[in-house]
């Protein structure tokens, strides 16, 4: 099929949202931004549906559009490939977007940089489709590096704080080194095919199985080479273990930037980039199982920290990396179908929760949920899709994470491999430790007393943007709806207005119903999903019975239940039972809170060694005693020379023309000798 | 001989033009009274606008399809030491003539407000070291390339002792003494050229002669010795940032745009396909000198605490990413290097300019001084956005295209290389971004109040600028297509003039089982 018009529009409607706003937005569209950026993202969103009908349809579309550079043989074109992996993401990316860019009209209203926030976050939507959309790994990492940019903006959003300029250079920086070894491995692409289209690269795939090549003068397997260096972007991406440390941080961005690209879509392009190669991963043993230990190990080390913290947002933060984790397990053992089918589902349960939280901190303004409690009574409609997303996100039967999650864990027990044994075990635990700190969180926020009003109007009394809510970190200008709280003082916590709720009702819908398209065979279902993916991706081979398939599932739903009653045991029965608990293991509660030292560690060994040798090295000493000493002969002579020609100063210009004289002289009496 | 070349076939003499129209612009600068000090720049401007303007067939009419030199003036002009004025450009120079008239508008225009005393003499200069740069450029006689390129040093040292920042003097000789030192060894080169090839300056017809192995080794090394200190190569690019920082803004523009170009463009012109022996032979130094200047030229950054100089340090690390391309001597890496020189001259440029522009209100260079900008020149911070972020190589601006062709040539050429390299795109983002946060974002600094964003002028030389960051970045075929006809010709000289067995095309990753 030829590429049509409306597939092209796609990526490129935001763009001229973006374009909109940037220009006109300070003059023009100001507190209308949201018009060009709303309705352009929704275009896109119609425009996906068109496409998603195409691909159901049986098309495939590769074409290009123009050659991008051209240098020797290298040659790399701009041009979409669209195939139902592409199809899935689009529909993912385009209703997420769309839904949280109408959230944003209610929860950024009155911010002075509303122009700024809608064209930011239509580049951003612009960049992650084309990171789906490129037929090539060049065009891939344009889009990689566009939506690492607009995350770097949009988490330093409030610049005037200093976190939150820190946090948006640490999410790039810390991308970087993912994207150095993802580079390499384009590199290594390109020589090894001759090409970077992705259609002419898997065709060729077979040919490198089981070869060996001097990498660094280590011979190395070419495939375990290619898949572990593209997976290394992976890691920075979407923020697994040990490049996980800026995701966290990355919460200083506004709620609704969170939502959409440090839950739902730019964080999952890693997993899409792994899925998108899986031909050269199913090459290598060694990749996979990389690939599956890590997300595993990630999984179940960000479930852990995120059991302590306290701030709501980086909370779900940590459950983030842990699903995320889930899903490169499952790529890991081959179920890249699971993998992106959590993906799928988790977009819309972890947009739905960040949005609430957000609605929640719109409301109360801390993210704090030790100052929060009770506000089940408030805001009805943010506790009923809160509960609904907490329960999708815990696995329960019924709802759309339980569908994905349970493929996910039986695609490992059924792989049959020690590995697939392995995360088997730690995705159980998982499996565990999700419910049980989601309704922490929620009985934490929504239930017992109010423990923060208080806090609340101290806050409010004196100084309102002390106050960690992110909308008002930024102190500048920030007017209009959020203040009038303010004025009113006191608890005056309300249910947000009906451009916020009703994005969440509608995320609320799909973190139940989203699932049902993938309910496996054994349920009565189709597994529709997978066997939609199955062209690009294809299908790993179960070995298990069906009694064993009863068996992990009951045995995951069971313990998630467990973790659910848990949390309701230990926070809404015996709620002093926490602080026992925290006290009685002290080191272990003090290591999960401090997030396992990394950050203390990369600071440590990375960050103060390198600025120690740049300023006390490389300053002090290289350059300025060693380069100037032997390069200059002495500099002191030059300083004195320069002292001399200063009293000459206003002789200086003849000066140099009795050097160039000089000069011209000596060639002249050099060609005139040697004639 | 004649065959080789294409005659200028412009109903004007198109190279000779653009070198002496600024030439007769500084003349009548010259004639103009003192007080007039409004016609002078006006004068310098239509100057360098009219140069630009009939620069621009270079870029329409120029055949992409030959490496023949194009545009050519042959006459006579010294005959008895067989000196000939002759001009003439190909894919490799044509760009930078053109980078060249841009950036003298640029600079008269950045100059407009900040110069007052001795108007003249600086716009003269100005004009001047454009058209010598300019000669630099076109020149395929040695005789006359030697004079141009001495002859650019005066007014550039003028330009840096009499208008630039209180440690002047000191910078401007100690920028004069390195690059004449290293010039002097080129001349020593250029002569023994002219005895060997037969008592001629013709650079073509040097190119066409093989010269025996050690001769070119040493040949390499005098030639080398005027190249690297221009580019600056790592360990004599001490002299860039004291040069930099107390250049007044033109001049470090002048300096980042093209200046410093020379030194990558010799290597291109002169060492390569006169010395393809040797230059193969000392690839392994050139790639180590060159990596060490990425890494060592990125780190040293994290330390700056003055604008300028922290932008001259980038300056040499990004052109330690320019020779890595040029000795990965394959075509991804020479034309990412020629691409990158270009993109180093268009970022640095501006990001030169850019700090001129807040210079101008704030007097202070020293980064603790600002803080908060964003908030009070907010068109002005979105421009140097643009320009930091072509400056860390993002996809979609130009400094993208020509670090990936360098860095994947790198790799090619030597796998070491191009890793270690790569480690300079990380601490380049870390320093420009951490550079860029200082300035722009967190507290508004008390001393930054009430300063008004651009104006018209100022933004006038930022937006062609900004145009070109993502011209080359989104469709850099129209500047790529340049380049590939003449860097094949180079590569066949290295190959066939180069060590035999050493197929500089070949695949790296090479199958070992």
């Amino acid at each position: 099929m030829e590429l049509q018009f409306y597939h092209i529009l796609i990526p490129f409607l935001p763009l001229a949202g973006f374009i909109i706003n940037i220009l006109l937005g300070k003059e023009v569209t100001r507190f209308n931004a949201h018009w060009p950026a709303v309705l352009s993202v929704a275009g896109s969103w119609v425009c996906s549906l068109f496409t998603l009908r195409d691909v159901m349809a049986g098309k495939i579309i590769d074409a290009d559009l123009y050659t991008w550079i051209v240098s020797g043989t290298f040659k790399v074109s701009v041009g979409f490939l669209i195939d139902p992996l592409t199809a899935v993401m689009l529909i993912v990316v385009t209703t997420c977007a769309t839904l949280i860019h109408i959230y944003a009209v209610g929860y950024m209203r009155g911010d002075s940089g509303y122009y700024r926030f809608f064209a930011y976050l239509n580049l951003f939507t612009f960049c992650m489709l084309m990171l789906i959309m490129g037929n090539n790994f060049l065009l891939m990492y344009f889009g990689w590096e566009g939506v690492g940019l607009c995350s770097y903006f949009l988490i330093g959003y409030y610049f005037n704080k200093k976190s939150a300029a820190d946090a948006g250079k640490k999410a790039f920086i810390v991308n970087r080194f993912g994207d150095f070894g993802f580079g390499i491995g384009v590199f290594i692409v390109f020589l090894t095919f001759g090409t970077l289209h992705y259609a002419d690269v898997f065709s060729n795939v077979s040919s490198i199985a089981g070869k060996t090549v001097s990498f660094l003068g280590w011979n190395v397997d070419l495939p375990t080479l290619i898949a572990l260096l593209l997976f290394c972007g992976a890691v920075g991406k979407s923020a697994q273990l040990p490049l996980h440390v800026w995701l966290p941080d990355a919460m200083e961005g506004p709620t609704p930037v969170s939502a959409l690209i440090h839950a739902a879509t730019m964080v999952t392009a890693g997993v899409f980039m792994v899925a998108r190669c899986s031909p050269i991963f199913n090459l290598s043993e060694v990749a996979m199982n990389t690939v599956a230990i890590v997300g595993a190990a990630t999984s179940l080390f960000a479930a852990t920290i995120a059991v302590t913290q306290n701030d709501i947002k980086r909370i779900i933060a940590y459950s983030t990396c842990s699903h995320l984790g889930l899903m490169f397990l499952a790529c890991g053992v081959g179920a890249y179908a699971a993998g992106i089918f959590h993906l799928y589902t988790h977009a819309f349960f972890k947009a739905l929760l960040f949005l609430a939280a957000g609605s929640v901190i719109h409301a109360v303004h801390t993210n704090n949920i030790q100052e929060m409690g009770g506000l089940k009574k408030y805001m009805p409609i943010t506790y009923a899709v809160f509960i609904i997303a907490a329960l999708s996100a815990a696995g329960v039967p019924g709802f759309s994470g339980f569908f994905s999650k349970d493929e996910i864990i039986w695609s490992a027990y059924a792989a049959h491999t020690p590995v697939g044994k392995l995360v088997w075990l730690m995705g159980t635990a998982v499996a565990f430790l999700t419910p049980f700190y989601t309704f922490r969180l929620i009985f934490l926020t929504f239930h017992g007393e109010n423990r923060g009003v208080h806090k609340a109007e101290e806050a409010h009394g004196h100084n309102p943007h002390g106050s960690s809510h992110s909308a008002h970190g930024g102190g500048h200008n920030s007017h209009g709806h959020d203040s009038s709280h303010g004025s009113h003082g006191g608890r005056h916590i309300h249910e947000s207005p009906k451009i916020m709720t009703i994005p969440l009702m509608i995320l609320a819908v799909g973190a139940v119903a989203a699932g049902w398209v993938g309910i496996p065979p054994i349920l009565g279902g189709g597994a529709h999903f997978a066997e939609f993916l199955k062209p690009v991706v294809g299908h790993p081979e179960f070995h298990g019975t069906h009694a064993e398939e009863w068996a992990v599932m009951g045995l995951s739903t069971t313990i998630a239940l467990c973790g659910i009653a848990l949390a309701a045991f230990m926070y809404l029965r015996k709620s002093d039972l926490p602080e026992k608990i925290s006290k009685q293991f002290s080191l272990i509660y003090k290591v999960l809170y401090h997030k396992y030292y990394i950050d203390e560690l990369y600071n440590y060994t990375i960050v103060k060694p390198t600025y120690w040798i740049a300023d006390k090295v490389l300053v002090a000493i290289t350059d300025a005693k060693i380069i100037e000493g032997i390069v200059n002969g002495v500099p002191g002579a030059i300083g004195r020379f320069s002292q001399k020609l200063r009293k000459v100063q206003t002789g200086l210009a003849q000066h140099y023309g009795i050097f160039m004289a000089a000069g011209a002289f000596f060639i002249i009496a050099l060609a005139l000798l040697l004639r | 001989m004649e065959q080789q070349v294409i005659m200028n076939q412009l109903s004007y003499p198109i190279l000779s033009t653009v070198i002496f129209l600024p030439v007769l612009g500084a003349l009548l600068i010259l004639l103009n009274r003192r007080s007039w000090e409004s016609l002078t720049r006006w004068l310098a401007l239509g100057t360098s606008i009219a140069t630009f303007f009939l620069s621009i067939p270079l870029f329409t009419m120029f055949d992409k399809s030959t490496h023949k030199m194009q545009f050519v003036e042959k006459f006579k002009w010294i005959p008895d030491w067989n000196i000939y004025y002759f001009l003439g450009v190909d894919g490799i120079s044509v760009l930078f003539v053109l980078l060249s008239t841009l950036t003298a508008i640029l600079c008269v225009l950045i100059s407009w407000e900040s110069i007052k005393t001795k108007t003249k003499e600086f716009y003269i200069s100005i004009l001047l070291t454009t058209s010598f740069m300019i000669g630099v450029f076109c020149s395929l006689d040695f005789f006359l390339f030697y004079i141009f390129w001495e002859a650019m040093l005066i007014p550039m040292f003028l330009i840096i002792g009499v208008w630039g920042g209180p440690n002047r003097v000191y910078a401007a000789i100690k920028f004069f003494l390195y690059t004449l030192v290293g010039s002097l060894l080129m001349l020593v080169g250029i002569i023994v050229l002219y005895l060997y090839g037969g008592k001629t300056f013709n650079i073509l017809e040097l190119m066409t002669k093989t010269y025996p192995y050690t001769m070119q080794v040493w040949l390499f090394w005098a030639f080398f010795s005027a190249f690297a200190v221009k580019v600056p190569m790592w360990p004599v690019h001490t002299w860039l940032p004291d040069a930099h920082t107390e250049a007044p803004t033109a001049g470090s523009v002048i300096l980042a745009a093209v200046l410093i170009k020379m030194g990558a463009y010799g290597f291109l012109r002169f060492s390569l396909p006169l010395f393809p022996e040797a230059s193969v032979a000392m690839t392994p130094i050139m790639l180590t000198l060159s990596v060490i200047a990425i890494i060592y030229g990125a780190v040293i950054c994290l330390a700056q605490t003055d604008l300028k100089r922290l932008i001259a340090y980038s300056s040499v690390s990004h052109m330690g990413f320019v020779t890595l391309g040029i000795f990965a001597l394959n075509t991804q890496g020479l034309e990412g290097g020629i691409l990158q020189m270009l993109n180093h001259g268009i970022v640095t440029g501006a990001l030169f300019l850019s700090v001129g522009i807040v210079y101008d209100r704030t007097h202070t260079r020293k980064i603790a001084d600002y803080g908060g900008l964003a908030t009070e020149m907010p068109i002005y911070a979105s421009f140097f956005m643009v320009f930091t972020l072509a400056s860390i190589g993002l996809p979609a601006t130009n400094g993208f295209i020509g670090e990936f062709l360098i860095l994947l040539g790198g790799f090619k050429a030597n796998q070491w290389a191009g890793v270690l390299a790569c480690t300079g795109i990380i601490i380049g983002a870390a320093y420009m971004l951490w550079l860029y946060q200082r300035i722009f974002f967190m507290e508004v600094n008390p001393k930054l109040h009430g300063l008004v964003d651009m104006d018209v002028r100022e933004t006038i030389i930022l937006i062609p600028l900004i145009f070109l960051v993502f011209w080359i970045g989104v469709y850099p075929d129209s500047f790529l297509s340049f380049m590939h006809p003449s860097v094949q010709h180079l590569i066949e000289r290295l190959n066939t003039g180069g060590v035999q067995e050493m197929n500089i095309a070949k695949t790296v990753m090479e199958v070992v089982k």
